[in-house]
C-alpha cells in the first residue's frame, strides 16, 4: 500500500488556490473539517466557489461563529452553492446585498449531483424541484407520465473532509452522522484532502468496516480543531 | 371568539396519525414538537436526513456526542437497532418512497396542495435544505402550522404567492384550529378543534373550505 503523506493544515490550507472550487464536508458543524477550516480562514485566497450541504453558524446577535462561517465571513466565496443558509445570517446579508452568488439546491439533488462527479455519471433524473424555482432553466424529461429535472454532475478542484479514523494508506471511516456529504465529496474532486482524529497503521482498521478507500486521499491532516 | 396561537395542539394531533412501524422525518421548528407526544405505546421510526435511521430524543445535558446530531445541528441520541448513513443514501431513502409521513413548518399553503416555506424574496431565505426531497419522496405529506401569519392573516390560502417547496404533494394540514385535507383542489375541514366551530374557521381562512361529512369535534 502506498503511504499518505500526513501534511499540517497550514500547508492543507496553501494547496487552495485562488478561483477553485472547494467541497467542504459537513453538516452544520457535525463532521466538518475544522482544523483545515481555521489553517483557511488565515490566508488571503479569494474568489473561490464554496459547495457545501449549508454554511454553518453565524449569529449576529450572539456572535457565534462556527466551521465554513469563517470563511463565508471573510468574503472567500464569489459562489456559494449550499442548500441551507438558514442559521448563517451573514451568508443571508451577502445574498441579499448581491455581494455573493449563491445557488440554492434541494439537499438531496447536491448529495446525488456530487455522488454522479465522483461516480462518472452525466447526470440524473430528479422528481425533486419539478414544479418550483429549482426547475428554471433545466431540462424536463418524461420517464412514463412522470416529470423529471435533469440535473448535471458536479465536480471540486479541491475537497477537504474530516474522518474518525484513517489508516496511513488513506482508508476512513467516519463517526456517527459526521459521515454525512464527507464520503461522497471524497470522490469528486481532483486533490482530497482529509482530516482526521486518529491516524492509524495500515491493517489496524477492518476491511470491512472502511467507509471510503484509501485511493480517493491524496492527503491526510491530523484534527486538532474538533469545533 | 378569541383565537389564541397554540403549537402544542398541533404537535398533540399530528403525533396522534401515527402508527407502530411507520417511517418518519419531522421537520425543523415546530414539526419537531410532535416527537414529545408520541403514545409510548406506538413504536415508529424517525429518520433524520443528515443520516440517521432511528433518531432517538435529545441526550441529556453532559452525554452530548459531537457526531451525533440531528437535522437542525443539535445534538441528539440514536435508538437500539437504528444505524447511520452517509447523505446521498440518506435522500435515495427520502426519494425512494421508503418515508411513510413528512411533518414540515409552513409560510404559505394552498387548497391545490402547494407549499411554500423556504424562501421570502429580499427577507428571509434560509434555503430549501432537505424539504423538497421531502415533500416528493414521502407517501403522506403533513403541514403543520400555526392558522394564522402574526398579522392576522391565513396561512391556508386559495392560492402561494411565495416561491413554492412542494408543487401539489400536501396531503394535510393541522393547524391549532383543525385538521384539513387537499382533495379536488380545496381544503376539507376533517377535524376542527374546540372552542373554534367550522363556520368560524371558514370565515377565517383565506381559501374554499368543505366541511367533511364525517368531520369530527375534539378537544
Amino acid at each position: 500500500m502506498i503511504l499518505k503523506p500526513v501534511i499540517s493544515a497550514d500547508d492543507a490550507a496553501c494547496r487552495i488556490k485562488e478561483g477553485d472550487i472547494l467541497m467542504v464536508g459537513g453538516f452544520m458543524d457535525c463532521g466538518a473539517p475544522h482544523t483545515i477550516i481555521m489553517a483557511l480562514k488565515d490566508k488571503e485566497t479569494k474568489n473561490l466557489t464554496l459547495i457545501s450541504n449549508d454554511t454553518a453558524t453565524h449569529n449576529f446577535k450572539s456572535g457565534k461563529i462556527t466551521g465554513v462561517g469563517y470563511l463565508v465571513q471573510k468574503k472567500m466565496f464569489k459562489t456559494i452553492i449550499t442548500s441551507h443558509i438558514g442559521l448563517n445570517q451573514e451568508a443571508q446579508r451577502q445574498m441579499n446585498t448581491g455581494e455573493t452568488a449563491f445557488d440554492l439546491i434541494p439537499q438531496g439533488t447536491l448529495a446525488e449531483q456530487v455522488r454522479a462527479g465522483g461516480a462518472g455519471l452525466g447526470g440524473f433524473l430528479t422528481p425533486t424541484g419539478v414544479g418550483t424555482e429549482v426547475a428554471k432553466g433545466k431540462q424536463i424529461i418524461y420517464a412514463g407520465q412522470r416529470p423529471f429535472l435533469l440535473e448535471l454532475p458536479i465536480k471540486a478542484d479541491v475537497a477537504i473532509i474530516k474522518a474518525k479514523k484513517a489508516d496511513k494508506a488513506g482508508n476512513l471511516q467516519y463517526n456517527g452522522t459526521a459521515r454525512n456529504f464527507n464520503p461522497l465529496m471524497a470522490t469528486a474532486a481532483t486533490l482530497v484532502i482529509a482530516e482526521a482524529e486518529e491516524i492509524v497503521e495500515i491493517g489496524e482498521i477492518n476491511p470491512n468496516d472502511v467507509h471510503t478507500p484509501s485511493i480517493f486521499i491524496d492527503f491526510l491532516v491530523r484534527t486538532e480543531q474538533l469545533k | 371568539m378569541e383565537y389564541i396561537a397554540n403549537k402544542e395542539v398541533i404537535a398533540k394531533h399530528i403525533a396522534r396519525i401515527f402508527k407502530t412501524g411507520d417511517v418518519v422525518n419531522l421537520g425543523i421548528g415546530l414539526p419537531m414538537m410532535v416527537e414529545k407526544y408520541i403514545s409510548p405505546e406506538v413504536n415508529i421510526i424517525f429518520q433524520s436526513e443528515n443520516g440517521i435511521m432511528g433518531l432517538g430524543p435529545a441526550p441529556v445535558i453532559g452525554k452530548e456526542d459531537k457526531d451525533l446530531t440531528d437535522s437542525s445541528g443539535s445534538p441528539a441520541t440514536i435508538c437500539a437497532g437504528g444505524c447511520f448513513f452517509d447523505s446521498a443514501t440518506s435522500f435515495g431513502i427520502i426519494r425512494g418512497g421508503h418515508i411513510d409521513y413528512t411533518v414540515l413548518g409552513v409560510l404559505e399553503v394552498d387548497q391545490d396542495g402547494n407549499l411554500a416555506n423556504y424562501k421570502m424574496p429580499g427577507k428571509l431565505v434560509p434555503g430549501m435544505g432537505g424539504a423538497m426531497d421531502l415533500t416528493i419522496g414521502a407517501r403522506i405529506v403533513i403541514a403543520a402550522t400555526l392558522h394564522f401569519q402574526p398579522s392576522g392573516e391565513s396561512r391556508l390560502r386559495s392560492h402561494c404567492t411565495l416561491p413554492l417547496t412542494a408543487n401539489q404533494q400536501v396531503n394535510l394540514i393541522v393547524t391549532d384550529l383543525g385538521v384539513f385535507e387537499v382533495r379536488d383542489g380545496r381544503f376539507h375541514l376533517m377535524e376542527c378543534f374546540a372552542p373554534y366551530n367550522p363556520e368560524w374557521i371558514i370565515e377565517h381562512t383565506d381559501a374554499d373550505v368543505i366541511v367533511d361529512e364525517n368531520c369530527r369535534k375534539s378537544i
